[in-house]
């Protein structure tokens, strides 16, 4: 087995440590080590987007990255979205506008979503498509996904006014 | 799916990087982005026993202007590129190429250099580069070489890289007065390789006549290809309907393309025949504006 390396991350705000097998991936680090679980291994070949999370500001796939690439960064995933007990105005958007059915993508979309409003505010229906257009969902049709993300979009500008 | 092990490097610096290079020789592999390596690892059609991860290495993420060129950096992501005020006032060829690669997330990790490195005919960068006239710097024991793009491409996954060598730049010439470039894929859905996919750059002397032509297409052969028959034909020539008709049909002379779950190869010179016919139009377009 090959050298074991230890690794910083930030979780959600927490710092965290483990030493892990270079090969590990990042989404296995997340669901087995740290036992993070909201984030899912769909396809795992980097296709579906549903193990999606937000890693120094950037969206990832984390099934094709590795955790030690992580070490020394910032990690953010779906457990990390609710603030005070509240539930962050995306997760609301897409229960609010049934943006899911089965779940399985939520997470991976609510992260994409996530990173498409932190740099777009007010994204347009095009963009909202294209900012999700790395993660698949096989049961909405995408058009309450969009409604959803809308929904957050139009929640924050209504907060800075 | 769980790659098989590896050791990890992560070098701090280009020698540091290419010592580690020497050291392992075929054993080793660069993890850039890792967007085609780490896939291939989990269905071991890559076994590196190490793995030097450049992405520490500072300043090799950029992309401007100098010396008559565009530069991009060797690290630069191609959501970098994407999100370029330089690119998109003046290189729309590459922002179009940059769109349609993969999907968001594997272009926040996915960089310009590796898509180049790593010799795949479906990649995207390899067309619009050899419609550009670009050169790669590779950097190596012995300092930095530099390669024309239509020497770099060598055969299926197959570049002119050595081992112990690191794409550390990719030179662009800077773009005439009046030049213009597009690039155009058809892909399944988004995320997909290409079907087919035609880069056109054209630069227009006064008359409205070519004075440069590059032409280069994704995925219709072993390595990318630059449509020779389809640029001799169009260089000097005014760049009219006729014309770009002409050169799209030899275009699709040009290619080479297999049959595959894509498509058959006869509907794939159709439609590189269609792509140069649409990318030459629009290069034009913006040429001429």
């Amino acid at each position: 087995m090959a050298k074991k390396e230890l690794i910083r991350v930030r979780v959600n705000g927490r710092d965290r440590e483990a030493e892990v097998e270079p090969r590990l991936l990042l989404v296995h680090f997340i669901r087995e080590v740290l036992a993070l679980t909201g984030t899912h291994v769909g396809c795992d070949t980097s296709h579906c987007g549903a193990c999606t999370v937000v890693l120094n500001g950037k969206t990832v796939k984390s099934c094709t990255a590795f955790a030690v690439q992580a070490d020394g960064g910032e990690l953010l995933t779906v457990e990390g979205l609710m603030k005070d007990g509240k539930l962050h105005p995306l997760q609301e958007g897409f229960k609010e506008e049934h943006g899911l059915q089965c779940g399985f993508c939520t997470p991976g979309m609510l992260m994409s979503s996530y990173a498409l409003l932190e740099t777009n505010g007010h994204p347009s229906e095009e963009e909202i498509r294209w900012g999700i257009s790395g993660n698949l969902c096989r049961c909405t049709g995408y058009q309450n996904i969009v409604k959803a993300v809308q929904y957050a979009a139009g929640k924050a500008q209504g907060a800075t006014r | 799916m769980i790659p098989p092990a590896f050791e990890y490097l992560r070098p701090k610096t280009i020698p540091e990087a290419i010592a580690f290079l020497q050291q392992y020789g075929d054993d080793a592999k660069i993890l850039s982005g890792g967007q085609s390596l780490i896939p291939m690892m989990k269905f071991r059609l890559a076994r590196p026993a190490y793995l030097v991860d450049i992405n520490r290495i500072s300043g090799l993420s950029y992309i401007q202007e100098e010396g008559g060129h565009l530069k991009i950096g060797g690290l630069t992501r191609e959501a970098d590129l994407e999100h370029s005020d330089l690119v998109r006032a003046k290189y729309p060829i590459i922002l179009d190429t940059a769109h349609v690669i993969a999907d968001p997330q594997v272009r926040n990790m996915a960089t310009v250099a590796g898509n180049l490195a790593h010799g795949d005919p479906a990649n995207d960068h390899p067309a619009t580069m050899l419609a550009l006239g670009a050169q790669v710097v590779a950097t190596g024991p012995t300092g930095e070489r530099v390669v024309p793009i239509e020497e770099f491409f060598v055969s299926l996954f197959t570049t002119a890289l050595q081992p112990d060598e690191i794409v550390t730049e990719i030179r662009i010439p800077a773009p005439a007065a009046r030049a213009g470039g597009a690039y155009l894929k058809l892909e399944r859905k988004v995320g997909d390789f290409a079907t087919a996919g035609v880069a056109a750059q054209v630069t227009l002397d006064d008359k409205g006549a070519c004075q440069k032509v590059g032409i280069g297409l994704t995925n219709v052969g072993p390595t990318p290809l630059k449509a020779g028959q389809a640029e001799n034909f169009l260089r000097g020539k005014k760049a009219d309907q006729a014309n770009i008709e002409q050169a799209a049909a030899l275009a699709a002379a040009d290619a080479q393309p297999s049959s595959d779950l894509r498509g058959p190869a006869e509907y794939k010179k159709a439609l590189v025949k269609e792509l140069t016919r649409r990318a030459l139009t629009r290069a034009v377009q913006r040429a001429a504006k």
